[in-house]
């Protein structure tokens, strides 16, 4: 099915979670932005993969090892083909924040000289430049900030407008000859809104600067086609695309994969080693050390082509069907303000917001009680919600599987949000 | 009653709004401040206070945060005013031993007054730390006069 259309309704059906009750209400699960649900496919896959091949991979002449190997490089081919990747320039991780971490600690490495003359050409040096977005969540803003520490390179910020967008002639001027690495997400997990990526990547690759993309929030979203957007690196995480916990994907472009030394060290990422030192795998085992998250890939896997199942344009037009309906309900109550409420831009279905003299907490524990699950906090983002002079936000976000049913929910708990706590009587 | 009125009683929803000993007493020799922070949330509490012979005297706050954490702040306030210290570190233990019980120990009106209103707290684990940031910075303070 790639037809632009979809029945969150009948979907609900292959999702066991969405069917409880929570507080004696049905529950109105809108926290998929922090972790989503997964289909049964999933769970059996995961399932499957345990009760009949589970068995340690890359090693062993048995037939489960053999067995369970082919599954897990079939689960990489089909994970790399959901991005628009080939096998080898998909490195498997234990999340997104391990992805970033090893951009850059293996970036750290080549500034140590570690990994040769291919990799000293992505050495930084002090002086140098790593540029980040205001709007990043913390996994993609600390381990920049440690990088930068580390080499003597210095961080620089591209600030976000108040309407939650990125302003490319802002991204031109900073990013330059001293650029080493540009760091941005795909969508932020606050704003929802889809940056420019094509044009930063073409941006940083100007410069001579590697983009590294966070595609958590897109992912399960948007179709994704991480080479034709250009960037050099990528991460994305399972949970957040209806797949496991403790699994993530890194995808490189081959000719820098090749020029990273590794990250993490160890077994199954090596070819011969003596006491004195040791000579690495290529690429993607190069990164792969130590036992990997094997039946979660395979489960990840079944997860993208679930995903590939409904169509990501078919799952993209039914965000923006609800994104539209969540900001216009969200606008029409009193007191509410929206994070990067703008038109101007492609979105997904994920709506940051702050209900005057409530605090965000309180609201969350409210909706709660009616059965709705948000997300309140600074959603691992503290600079962006300082830039909009706020501690605290409440975000609501969607999926394949939420129904235009659940937004009215939302709406209408968001409603009684005032009275009750006696704000702005 | 509901879950969500056993949580926000009048009385806690009273302090939020009314918040008692909020704006910090100049700083000075004999006083003792102490900052918390709630990373989870970003709630903030800096408490500040005297100790004179044994007793706290002049409890005043300042922070941010949701109607748990301040109201908490308030109640703790105005109850630990003029108490002796060994008292309060006593006090402080018992309100922790509550709130982490999940229910299973309520808060005494005797004991806690106001605070009381914070027993329906324990069955809500995710937000037991709102409710102690202010206890934490009498703790803290305490420890530190």
């Amino acid at each position: 099915m790639t037809a632009a259309t979809l029945d969150a309704v009948a979907l609900r059906a292959d999702f066991p979670i969405l069917g409880e009750r929570v507080n004696g209400r049905p529950l109105v699960y809108l926290d998929s932005a922090a972790t989503s649900q997964r289909p049964r496919a999933v769970l059996d896959a995961e399932l499957d993969f345990l009760t009949r091949a589970n068995s340690a991979v890359h090693r062993g002449a048995h037939t489960l090892a053999a067995e369970a190997t082919e599954l897990f490089e079939d689960a990489r081919a089909a994970v790399a083909a959901f991005v628009g990747a080939r096998p080898d320039d998909l490195v498997w991780t234990h999340g997104a924040t391990e992805g970033l971490n090893l951009a850059a600690y293996a970036l750290g490495n080549a500034s140590l000289g570690r990994g040769g003359a291919r990799a000293s050409a992505l050495a930084l040096r002090p002086g140098d430049e790593i540029v980040v977005t205001e709007a990043e969540h913390h996994a993609n803003l600390i381990p920049w900030q440690e990088l930068a520490a580390r080499t003597g390179a210095v961080l620089r910020h591209l600030p976000v407008q108040d309407d939650g967008t990125l302003d490319l002639a802002d991204a031109a001027g900073l990013i330059g000859e001293r650029t080493r690495v540009v760091a941005f997400a795909h969508v932020s997990n606050v704003l929802g809104v889809v940056n420019p990526v094509a044009e930063l990547a073409a941006l940083a690759r100007a410069a001579g600067a590697l983009s590294v993309l966070d595609a958590c929030q897109s992912a399960p979203h948007l179709p994704l086609d991480l080479p034709a957007l250009g960037v050099d690196l990528a991460v994305f995480s399972g949970h957040k695309m209806l797949g496991p916990y403790g699994v993530g994907g890194l995808y490189g472009r081959a000719e820098v994969l090749e020029a990273l030394p590794p990250f993490l060290t160890g077994g199954s990422m090596i070819t011969t080693v003596t006491l004195d030192s040791a000579e690495y795998l290529p690429p993607p085992q190069r990164f792969e050390a130590g036992t990997q998250p094997v039946s979660q890939a395979v489960a990840l896997a079944a997860a993208t082509r679930y995903l590939d199942g409904v169509g990501l344009d078919a799952v993209h037009a039914h965000e923006r069907r609800l994104e539209r309906r969540m900001r216009d309900g969200l606008r029409g109550i009193p007191g509410v303000r929206l994070l990067g409420d703008t038109d101007a831009a492609d979105r997904v279905a994920l709506v940051a917001f702050d209900v005057d003299g409530v605090h965000a907490h309180d609201v969350g524990q409210f909706l709660d009680a009616r059965g709705v699950a948000v997300r309140v906090g600074h959603h691992c983002a503290q600079p962006l919600h300082r830039r909009f002079g706020l501690t605290a936000s409440v975000r609501a976000s969607a999926a394949l599987y939420t129904s235009e049913e659940d937004v009215d929910l939302l709406l209408e708990a968001v409603s009684g949000v005032r009275a009750f706590f006696g704000a702005g009587a | 009653m509901s879950g969500l009125e056993s949580l926000y009683q009048e009385l806690i929803l009273d302090h939020a709004k009314h918040p008692r000993g909020f704006g910090l007493a100049p700083d000075g020799d004999d006083a003792t401040s102490s900052h918390q922070r709630n990373p989870v949330c970003g709630d903030e509490i800096t408490l500040r206070l005297r100790v004179d012979g044994d007793g706290i005297r002049d409890v005043t706050w300042e922070g941010a945060g949701c109607s748990i954490s301040q109201s908490s702040a308030s109640m703790l306030a105005e109850l630990a005013e003029g108490m002796p210290r060994d008292e309060a570190s006593a006090l402080i233990g018992r309100f922790r031993d509550a709130l982490r019980s999940r229910g299973a120990i309520p808060l005494d009106e005797e004991e806690f007054g106001d605070a009381a209103a914070l027993s329906g707290v324990s069955r809500y684990t995710a937000r037991v730390k709102c409710a102690m940031l202010a206890w934490v910075a009498l703790e803290d303070a305490l420890a530190r006069a």
